[in-house]
Formats: C-alpha cells, sequence, structure tokens
C-alpha cells in the first residue's frame, strides 16, 4: 500500500475543521468482496455532453481571462489507468469569484463563465478541459487570508472507496505557504503532487497555455 | 506492479452547489422500484448546528448511486433501495479535508454492527418514522458522534 498522504481531520490553521473533524476512534471494517463500498457506483446524471468539458463555450460570449488546457491522466496505485471515469471541475473565474450565492467578495461575477464542467476519461485514462485560468480569492480563515488559484476536481474510480475530492495548483503561486488548505498536506513532496506543470507540447500557439496534471487514486481493492 | 503515490484529498470547499448536486441526484432508484424507501436526516457539527454545506453520496449494490447537498437547515433526503445489508454513504463537506465513510443499516442484527462498541452501534441505525421513512442523522463530532469507517 503507498503512504497515506491525505491530510488529517483535524487542521486547525484551517478553523473550519475544528468542529467538524470527528473526535472519537474510526472503526475498520472487514471489507469482504460483497462489501458495498466495492461497488462501481453508476453516475446517473444525463449523459456527458461533447462541449461539457470546455467551460469557455457555455455562454453566448467568451468568458475573460487567461485561456488554459488542462490535460492529464487518471490512474490507480498500480499505475493503470481508470478508463471511462467521470471528472467533475468546478472553479472561480479570472476575477476570483465563483457563480456562487455564498461568495458576495467585491469582485465581478463574468456573465460568460459559470465555472464548472466535467468529462470521461478515455482508454489511456487521460482527460482534458478548456477554462480559463481562475483568479485567486479572498477568505475569512484569517486577517488576510487568500486561497491560491486553483481548481477542483471530483473523480470516481471503478470502486466508491476509490472516490477521491482534490484541488490542483498552478505552479509558482506565491500564497502556498501562506494557505492552510493546501499546507493541511504535511508531506512537501506530496503537496507538490497537487501542482500542475506548464507544458509547452500542451500549449497551442496563438490560443492558449498548456498544464498537465496527472491524478492517482488508489488501487482496487 | 508499480505502486505510484497517492494525489492528496483536498476538502469540497463551500462553492461546489452550480457544479455537482444535480436535480434527479437524491432519487438513486425511480419511484416504481420494489421496496424503495425515503431516507433523511440532518448533517450536525461539534457545536450541534446544522453543517448547510455538506454533500452526501449513497452507494448500493448494482451501481445504485445517489448525490444530494445539504440545505441551510443541513438537511438531506434520498430514495434509495431497501439495503439488504446497509447503505454505503460518503460525506464530504467545507472544513472536511478528506470524505468520511459510514454505513445505514435499518435494523441491528449484522456481524459488524456488533463489533462495534454498544454505546455507539445506535448512529448507524436509521430510525423509522411514522409515515415509513427513516431518519438517519450525522454528527459529525461530540455526543452522540456518528461511526465513521477507516476505509
Amino acid at each position: 500500500m503507498p503512504q497515506d498522504p491525505h491530510p488529517p481531520y483535524l487542521s486547525p490553521e484551517y478553523k473550519s475543521t475544528v468542529l467538524r473533524a470527528p473526535a472519537r476512534p474510526f472503526v475498520a471494517p472487514k471489507l469482504d468482496p460483497e462489501a458495498v463500498e466495492l461497488v462501481d457506483p453508476v453516475y446517473g446524471h444525463t449523459p456527458v455532453g461533447e462541449l461539457d468539458h470546455d467551460l469557455t463555450r457555455q455562454h453566448p460570449g467568451e468568458p475573460l481571462g487567461e485561456r488554459i488546457i488542462v490535460t492529464g491522466r487518471l490512474l490507480d496505485s498500480d499505475g493503470k489507468p481508470v478508463r471511462r471515469a467521470l471528472i467533475e471541475v468546478w472553479q472561480a473565474n479570472a476575477a476570483g469569484r465563483y457563480a456562487h450565492p455564498g461568495d458576495q467578495h467585491p469582485a465581478p461575477l463574468d456573465p460568460n463563465f459559470t465555472g464548472a464542467g466535467r468529462c470521461l476519461t478515455d482508454d489511456e485514462g487521460r482527460y482534458r478541459f478548456v477554462t480559463i485560468k481562475p483568479g485567486a480569492y479572498p477568505w475569512r480563515n484569517h486577517h488576510n487570508a487568500w486561497r491560491p488559484a486553483h481548481i477542483h476536481f471530483s473523480v470516481f474510480g471503478t470502486q466508491f472507496t476509490q472516490r477521491l475530492i482534490t484541488q490542483m495548483y498552478f505552479p509558482g503561486d506565491p500564497l502556498f505557504p501562506y494557505d492552510p488548505i493546501m499546507q493541511s498536506v504535511r508531506d512537501p513532496e506530496a503537496r507538490e503532487r497537487m501542482v500542475a506543470r506548464f507544458d509547452l507540447d500542451t500549449t497551442e500557439p496563438e490560443w492558449a497555455l498548456g498544464y498537465q496534471w496527472d491524478i492517482v487514486i488508489r488501487g482496487e481493492a | 506492479m508499480p505502486s505510484l503515490p497517492l494525489t492528496p484529498s483536498q476538502t469540497v470547499g463551500p462553492f461546489f452547489a452550480h457544479a455537482l448536486p444535480f436535480p434527479e441526484g437524491p432519487y438513486a432508484v425511480p419511484e416504481d422500484h420494489p421496496g424503495a424507501i425515503l431516507l433523511h436526516g440532518h448533517v450536525y457539527d461539534g457545536n450541534g448546528d446544522p453543517v448547510p454545506d455538506a454533500l452526501l453520496e449513497i452507494c448500493q449494490p448494482g451501481g445504485i448511486f445517489g448525490r444530494c447537498e445539504t440545505d441551510k437547515d443541513g438537511r438531506y433526503h434520498f430514495r434509495a433501495a431497501r439495503p439488504e445489508t446497509y447503505i454505503s454513504l460518503l460525506i464530504f463537506a467545507r472544513g472536511l479535508l478528506r470524505p468520511l465513510w459510514t454505513r445505514i443499516y435499518l435494523d441491528g442484527d449484522d456481524p459488524f454492527l456488533t463489533s462495534v462498541d454498544a454505546d455507539r452501534r445506535a448512529t448507524l441505525i436509521a430510525r423509522p418514522e411514522p409515515d415509513g421513512s427513516y431518519r438517519f442523522d450525522v454528527r459529525l463530532q461530540g455526543e452522540g458522534e456518528t461511526v465513521f469507517l477507516a476505509i
């Protein structure tokens, strides 16, 4: 088994964990082959549309901001590509504002950007999104708290136990050392695995910057 | 086989409502599914306050899957198949850096349940309501904390 790189539930620098992290011991069930946790969940939503992966084409006009391509592979820890798996993403717009009523900070909404997309991986586990680079945004965790730019990723494997929600960050962001969510991952190498790599080969001339980011989920039980 | 290092988990955050929930998400089985049950409850934090920004997912044999976000009162609901054993429940929320797994049982007759401390066992058993539905509350922390699974 690979080492568990995940953050602890209680990470007091991220204040919302203080009342939400369980305090009692967890119980380890024996997962026999019939365990419901090993079922492959069938996502019942409408089929993924051809343009669902392109967050810049969901409205009549083009969103403002730096157009980017984010692509990579979904693998399990055995190195196997996870095929035909659903990946959902969501993010703030270029000004750092979410199209969510809970985000009321004084940055403009973009009528041409909702910031939600999804796609299925191909036979090599590859996914690809076209979007705009999200902005940093302030939050109220502590004085002068700002989240580094990030894209939320929600990933399915072939067993419910493989379910993962995480965040992808952009290389060289000066906010990394100040962000208690990113820093909740204690191992620096594990933090680095949440940071995409700028890639000139993925970049398309006169059109969009390219980033590569592979996601590794636990292997099948 | 190579063993690749895993991508760490991060919180779902507070702003997923425009991306993850979908209208038919809570209805994991159709209304006419034989023995379908309605399941509902609240999610509470360590102060006993409702958690209005959690995302719950259920999974059952045959690939049955449901997804529901909590409302401003911390309430969720599902229509699910009557479980032969239990319903697997996964909880994401702002303030949860990694998700929580638990199980929803309709009665207490199961080897796993008997392996859980008697004083905490009831947190895994849904309570029948007069209207035929089942109530299952999730307490993330403190008094009556739900039993979560090391998975």
